[in-house]
C-alpha cells in the first residue's frame, strides 16, 4: 500500500495554545479521509496544516512520498475546496478556473482542455462565462470543486464543502462527491461535523476531540466498536444509551441497579470485575419486548413515541430515571405509561471502564 | 396568519394604510428645525457668493444679504488671475496649481502604501504585526504641534525643506495611520477562505494582492480617495510650515491674499477667492456623497 498523505508528529501550538497534539496518521492513495468532529475540535486547522496554509509548530507531512512541511501550498499537489465556496467574485467561472493555471505559467492550449475536462465531469459548461454571483450554492460548490479538479492533483481537501447548502442539494452534492471520488479515484481528505456525511462517504474517518485523533477507523468500525465513550456518544443519532453500573462475576455479567445483564457474547476484550463501567447500547440494538428473560432485559416504561417517517423512536424510563431509547418499526405504535422489557443484543455492545473511558 | 386574526377579531378596526396627519405637532418640530439649521449653513454662502458677484460700490451700501442689482465676474477673475499675495500678482491660480502638484502625488502615494500596509496586516501577519499597528495607530493620537519642528529639522537634514517633495512626504506620512486602518478593517471584512484559495492556486503576495484584493475593494478606495483628497487640500498647518512662498498651497495663498493689510479691503474678491478654493472639495462631496458613506460604513464598523 503505497502512502498518499503522512503526517508524522504533528503539533501545533498558538502561542502557549496546544492546538493539535502529536497526530500520526497515514492515508493511503485513493483513499478517503473524513475528518469528523465536534466545533472547535482541530480538523479544519489539521486540513490547513496539510494545505500549507497555516506553518505546524512541530513534525513533518510527507504528500506523494515527498517532505512538503515547509513546501508552499501551490507546490504541495493539493487541490481544496472552501466552505464559502471561496470562489474570486470579480471573475467568470472560467477565469476562477484558470487562476491557478495561469499562475503556474500553464499554456493557453492546456488550459483550455482542462478547463474543458472539468467542465464536462462537473456539468459546468453552460456556466462558464457568468460570474460567481449569478450562480446558485449548488452552482457555485461545483465550480470550487472544479478549480480544485482543474489542478490535475492528486490529493483533495474539503473543507465542509456541504455546510452552506441546503438539506436536499447537500444530500445530491454528497452523491456527486463520492461518484467524483468514485471516477477519479484521487485521495480526499474531508472535513465536516456531520456524521451523515462522514458514515456515507469515508472509507476510514478519523474523529477528533480537542486536538487528539480519538479513533481512525472504518465507519462501521467507529459505529459498532467506538474506541472510547466520546466517539461513542458522539457517533450515532440519537446516542447511544449508557448505563452506568459495574461489571461482576468476574466480567460475565453487568450489574446496573437492581438488574443483572449476562455479558456472554461480548466483542471486545477481556472484561474483568469493574467497580464501576458503562454499558453502552445503541437505539437499534435493543428489542422490546412484554416479558422478561433474567440477564438479558432491562425493565423499563413507555414514555414518548416519537414516529419518524421510515421509523420511530421511543423513549423509555428505566431504572433509577434513566432516560433511553429504541428505534421501532413505524408501525408498533407505544402507549405511555406501558411496562416493558428492553432485550439487550449484547453482540452488538459496548462496555468502558468508567475512569479511563476507554472501551473494554 | 394576520388575516385570520383580524376577522376573527369581534372589534372592526379601520382598514389601509394609516392616514397621515400632514400638519401634526412632530412634523412640524421635525421641518422647522430642518429649515433653520440650512438657513443657519446656507446663509453665509449665499451671502459669500452675492458679495462676489457684486462690484465694490455696491458693496459698500452694505445690504449683505441683498442680491446685486449688476452682475459682475470681475472678482472672480482677479482673485483668480491678478490678486496679489506678497510680490506675486498672479492670484490664486499659482495656489491651486501648486495644491494640485502637491495633492495628487500625496493621496497616490499615500493610498498605495496604506493599502498595501492594511493587506499585509490582514492576510500576512508577521511576528510583531499586531505591535507595528499599535504603534501606527498611536501615532495619529499625538497632536501636529508636537511634530512640527521635528519635522523641519529632519526635512532640513533631508535636504527637501521648503520644497515640494517636502510636503508630499509629510502628507503621506500623515496619512497613513487612519489609511491603514481603513484599508486594513476593510480587508479583514473580506473572507479569509478567498486568500487562502488564491494561495492554493499558487499566487503571490503581490498577485493576490492585485488580482483579487484591489478588484473587491473600489468602495474603501473610492472613501481612501476623498479622505485624502479634501483633508490634503483643505490643509493649512502643513503647507505654511514647510513650504515658502513661490510654492505655497491654494490655502494659504487665500489667507494672505484676504488677509493682505495694504490697500482697500475688496469683499467681493476675498469671497471669489474663498469659493475657488472651496471649490474642489466641495465638487468631490457633490461627485462621490453616497460612495462616501457607503465607504466609512464599510470600513469604519469592524474594530
Amino acid at each position: 500500500m503505497t502512502h498518499s498523505i503522512q503526517v508524522k508528529d504533528l503539533s501545533l501550538n498558538f502561542g502557549s495554545v496546544s492546538v493539535l497534539k502529536n497526530m500520526n496518521i497515514d492515508v493511503a492513495e485513493g483513499e478517503f479521509i473524513v475528518l469528523l468532529g465536534p466545533s472547535g475540535c482541530g480538523k479544519s486547522t489539521l486540513l490547513n496544516c496539510l494545505a500549507g496554509l497555516l506553518d505546524i509548530t512541530d513534525g513533518e507531512i510527507w504528500i506523494k512520498g515527498k517532505n512538503v512541511t515547509w513546501a508552499e501550498p501551490s507546490d504541495r499537489g493539493i487541490g481544496m475546496v472552501f466552505q464559502s465556496y471561496a470562489l474570486y467574485p470579480q471573475m467568470t467561472v472560467r477565469g476562477n478556473l484558470s487562476f491557478g493555471l495561469k499562475n503556474a505559467k500553464m499554456p493557453k492550449e492546456e488550459i483550455d482542455k482542462r478547463i474543458a475536462r472539468a467542465a464536462g465531469i462537473l456539468q459546468i459548461e453552460p456556466l462558464l462565462d457568468r460570474k460567481p454571483a449569478a450562480l446558485s450554492g449548488g452552482q457555485r460548490q461545483r465550480v470550487a470543486i472544479g478549480r480544485a479538479l482543474v489542478r490535475d492533483v492528486d490529493v483533495f481537501l474539503f473543507d465542509e464543502p456541504l455546510s452552506n447548502l441546503d438539506a436536499k442539494l447537500r444530500s445530491e452534492l454528497r452523491v456527486e462527491i463520492k461518484r467524483l471520488h468514485s471516477r477519479l479515484n484521487n485521495t480526499m481528505v474531508y472535513v465536516t461535523h456531520d456524521q451523515i456525511e462522514a458514515l456515507t462517504l469515508a472509507d476510514r474517518i478519523a474523529v477528533m476531540r480537542s486536538g487528539i485523533i480519538q479513533q481512525l477507523a472504518a465507519p462501521q468500525e467507529i459505529y459498532n466498536r467506538p474506541s472510547n465513550l466520546f466517539v461513542a456518544g458522539f457517533i450515532g443519532s440519537p446516542s447511544m444509551n449508557f448505563l452506568h453500573g459495574a461489571t461482576i462475576d468476574g466480567g460475565a455479567a453487568f450489574q446496573f441497579a437492581s438488574t443483572k445483564i449476562n455479558l456472554a457474547g461480548y466483542e471486545g476484550g477481556a472484561i474483568l470485575d469493574r467497580p464501576k463501567a458503562i454499558l453502552g447500547l445503541r437505539p437499534e440494538h435493543l428489542h422490546i419486548q412484554d416479558h422478561s428473560e433474567p440477564g438479558l432485559t432491562i425493565p423499563a416504561v413507555v414514555e414518548i413515541d416519537e414516529p419518524m417517517g421510515a421509523d420511530s423512536l421511543v423513549w423509555l424510563e428505566a431504572e433509577g430515571g434513566l432516560k433511553m431509547s429504541v428505534r421501532v418499526p413505524v408501525e408498533r405504535r407505544m402507549a405511555a405509561g406501558t411496562p416493558v422489557h428492553l432485550k439487550v443484543d449484547i453482540s452488538k455492545a459496548s462496555i468502558f471502564d468508567t475512569a479511563s473511558e476507554q472501551r473494554v | 396568519m394576520a388575516d385570520v386574526a383580524i376577522h376573527s377579531a369581534t372589534v372592526v378596526r379601520p382598514r389601509g394604510a394609516k392616514p397621515k396627519t400632514r400638519f401634526s405637532g412632530g412634523n412640524i418640530m421635525l421641518y422647522g428645525t430642518l429649515f433653520v439649521v440650512s438657513v443657519y449653513y446656507l446663509l453665509p454662502l449665499w451671502v459669500m457668493v452675492m458679495t462676489s458677484l457684486k462690484g465694490m460700490p455696491e458693496i459698500r451700501m452694505g445690504n449683505i444679504f441683498a442680491p446685486p442689482v449688476e452682475i459682475t465676474f470681475q472678482p472672480w477673475v482677479k482673485a483668480w488671475s491678478e490678486a496679489c499675495t506678497g510680490l506675486n500678482c498672479d492670484g490664486l491660480s499659482r495656489g491651486f496649481w501648486n495644491s494640485v502638484m502637491i495633492t495628487v502625488p500625496s493621496v497616490i502615494i499615500s493610498i498605495i502604501v496604506a493599502s498595501v500596509n492594511g493587506y499585509a496586516l490582514v492576510n500576512w501577519r508577521f511576528k510583531g504585526s499586531e505591535v507595528f499597528f499599535t504603534i501606527l495607530i498611536f501615532g495619529s493620537f499625538i497632536p501636529y504641534q508636537i511634530m512640527l519642528y521635528p519635522i523641519v529639522i529632519l526635512l532640513r537634514e533631508m535636504h527637501i525643506y521648503g520644497t515640494l517633495y517636502g510636503l508630499i512626504l509629510v502628507h503621506t506620512i500623515f496619512g497613513m495611520p487612519i489609511l491603514t486602518l481603513l484599508f486594513r478593517n476593510y480587508f479583514s471584512s473580506l473572507p479569509e477562505e478567498l486568500f487562502k484559495a488564491a494561495r492554493v492556486d499558487g499566487a503571490g503576495f503581490w498577485r493576490i494582492y492585485f488580482q483579487i484584493m484591489v478588484p473587491m475593494s473600489l468602495p474603501i478606495f473610492v472613501v481612501a480617495l476623498i479622505l485624502q483628497i479634501t483633508g490634503i487640500w483643505n490643509d493649512f498647518l502643513f503647507g505654511v510650515v514647510f513650504t515658502k512662498p513661490e510654492i505655497y498651497p491654494m490655502t494659504v495663498q487665500l489667507n494672505n491674499i484676504v488677509n493682505s493689510v495694504q490697500g482697500v479691503k475688496e469683499y467681493n474678491v476675498n469671497m471669489a477667492a474663498t469659493l475657488l478654493t472651496g471649490l474642489v472639495p466641495l465638487i468631490i462631496y457633490f461627485v462621490s456623497g453616497k460612495l462616501f458613506v457607503r465607504g466609512i460604513a464599510a470600513g469604519a464598523v469592524k474594530g
